[in-house]
């Protein structure tokens, strides 16, 4: 009987169609949410929001060096950028680049560069190679051992499947050489 | 010959039959009832092989669980304590980790006969799906489980894996959310561990599930065999027990044997030193690699030139086998009957175990030294190419263009005829 009523009212406005839907919108908006807290929970919980900025002094770090601090569980990259790299990093603003974006944009003060040390790829810590890359491409920036990809000395994605430039971390200048991360 | 029902002499044993006919069940999938072709060869072992595997695998691991804590600062120094001084914790471990691997070698080969002898054509689509799912969950489970040990290639490992779903990044913010909700965090750390061993105890029940699901659908059309022809009069079958059951059972002595052999003599020759180094978040070790039976999909995704083609090429290198029922329109099924097919089909194997090779090595080497030589970069990407061009050019258009060999009538004719050559 009531699929006959079902069958013949198709398309019509009935008592029982109407009943039939507005039941079936609670019952998914119901099973949405309570699904909701299930995948919610899954989320970075509250201590792990709450991790603090943290200062660091960047004076000690001499002429040419980087030095690796832990943010948010991340690796960050501080390196003092000498003169010549400034330049070289300068120069090739124009070269043909995956993610172009001038010198003037990777770091507020030129000599210092602070970056996510996560290759931008699939997340792989890239190691320093500021001394020359050992293959045939030579970025002297920082090489992915993962899958190659090649960082400059600004940290700017020259070759490689990576497809962003070394994230920036968020910060500003406390004092001269000061910095405050996050 | 073929089937004949389950009828219990035994008063108790048909009273409880009555009122729960599981042993007639049985009986007609995996015994006197189940009539199945009489020509398997042993190509045929791996289905049950893998079942075996998969029982295995769960074996040791609930026995794994009983000493192992899931938290970053304990984790490694568990494993480690279970491999000094829990008694026998290692021979666990090591049929655990060595089982992984014996379960997908016996899985891949399972696959390939399936690709080689048709067993993926009509009427069986289905049950192919439900394998290439029970697949996609091993590699889930496979995955989530090298990381338990909390070693540097773990840490690693879950780093890049759980990256590439950073690749769908479609507007801003995306890719970090998705990120987050895996890790439960800004990085892999306690939380993604916690979720991952959560996670690698459940899956193996479901596949357990979908296992079952793959023998029901099995049973419709029954089980495939070498010639691909429907098997059809008694004299085409024989019962599963005590045949297959036996033949099954004398290659799962000679499995066990190898099996053996990796466990005692050779445990970590599969696995990466690099993991016996405790997690470190700042140093990634100078050789990420996946355990090998990923190799040849991480060769894939290394092939590409952008991150976001490369993760879905990688992921679609995996999902064309759902569609090979219909990418291979050939009547014939099996291989054997059609030279060109079983040509580039093992063209398609040899050109999957280089694929495994170039997933060990980094893109910018040269590996032939013609010329200005040749990269593996290249290399990967002229076997990609064949991994695609085999599914969506090759098959489609040798299956409709090959002349195929006489397939014979029946599988019973096929013996005769055998014998009468001989």
């Amino acid at each position: 009987m009531t699929t006959n009523d079902l069958i013949n009212h198709k398309g019509e406005v009935t008592r029982r169609n109407f009943l039939y839907i507005t039941t079936s919108v609670v019952g998914v908006a119901g099973v949405a949410a309570a699904a909701w807290p299930v995948i919610d929970q899954l989320n970075p919980s509250d201590d792990v929001l709450a991790l603090s900025s943290i200062e660091v002094d960047m004076s000690p770090i001499p002429l040419g060096h980087t030095i690796t601090v832990l943010w948010r569980g991340k690796p960050i990259f501080i390196r003092h950028r000498t003169p010549e790299e400034i330049a070289k990093s300068v120069a090739d603003n124009t070269a043909p680049m995956i993610d172009p974006a001038p010198d003037s944009t990777r770091a507020q003060k030129a000599e210092w560069l602070v970056q996510i040390g996560i290759c931008t790829h699939l997340g792989c810590v890239p190691p320093d190679y500021h001394g020359g890359v050992p293959t045939e491409v030579e970025y002297n920036g920082w090489l992915c051992p993962c899958h190659g990809s090649y960082y400059d000395t600004a940290g700017r994605i020259r070759f490689g499947p990576a497809p962003r430039n070394l994230d920036l971390a968020p910060y500003k200048y406390l004092s001269d050489a000061v910095v405050k991360i996050g | 010959m073929a089937s004949h029902k389950y009828e219990p002499k035994n008063k108790a044993v048909k009273w409880f039959e009555d009122r729960l006919p599981i042993l007639g069940l049985l009986h007609a999938s995996v015994g006197p009832g189940y009539g199945t072709p009489r020509n398997l060869n042993y190509w045929w072992n791996f289905g049950s092989l893998a079942g075996f595997m998969l029982v295995m695998q769960i074996i040791t691991g609930i026995v794994l669980v009983m000493h192992y804590t899931p938290d970053t600062s304990l984790a490694f120094l568990s494993i480690e304590h279970l491999m000094r001084d829990v008694n026998y914790g290692w021979l666990f471990r090591y049929a655990h980790s060595i089982g992984a691997s014996m379960f997908f070698v016996v899985v891949y080969i399972h696959i390939l006969r399936g690709v080689y002898f048709g067993s993926y054509k009509s009427p069986r689509e289905v049950m192919w799906w439900l394998g290439l799912v029970i697949y996609l969950l091993m590699m889930a489970t496979g995955f989530m489980g090298y990381v338990l040990p909390w070693g540097q290639m773990s840490y690693w490992g879950a780093t890049v894996i759980t990256n590439l779903f950073g690749a769908f990044n479609f507007f801003q913010g995306m890719g970090n959310g998705i990120l987050h909700l895996l890790w439960g965090g800004f990085s892999v750390g306690n939380p993604t561990l916690q979720r991952f061993f959560s996670l690698h105890y459940l899956l193996p029940f479901i596949i357990v599930g979908v296992v079952i699901l793959h023998i029901w659908a099995l049973h419709i059309p029954r089980s495939n065999n070498p010639l691909g022809i429907d098997a059809k009069g008694p004299g085409d079958k024989i019962p599963f027990h005590p045949y297959y059951t036996a033949k099954d059972a004398f290659g799962l002595s000679f499995f066990i044997v190898i099996f053996a052999i990796f466990v005692f003599y050779l445990p970590n020759i599969l696995g990466n030193p690099e993991n016996y180094v405790p997690a470190n978040i700042i140093l990634t070790p100078p050789d990420v690699e996946p355990e090998w039976y990923f190799l040849p999909f991480y060769a894939i995704l290394k092939s590409m030139p952008s991150k976001l083609f490369g993760v879905l090429t990688m992921f679609a290198s995996i999902l064309i086998f759902f569609v090979l029922p219909w990418l291979d329109v050939s009547k014939v099924r099996s291989a054997k009957f059609r030279p060109a097919t079983a040509f580039f089909f093992w063209l398609f194997v040899i050109n999957g175990l280089f694929l495994g090779f170039l997933g060990t090595v980094l893109p910018t080497k040269i590996l032939i030294h013609v010329g200005g030589g040749v990269t593996a970069l290249t290399l990967g990407r002229i076997a990609t190419f064949y991994y695609f061009a085999y599914f969506l050019i090759i098959l489609p258009w040798v299956s409709r263009k090959e002349k195929t060999r006489p397939v014979p009538a029946s599988i019973a004719q096929s013996v005769l005829d055998a014998r009468k050559e001989a």
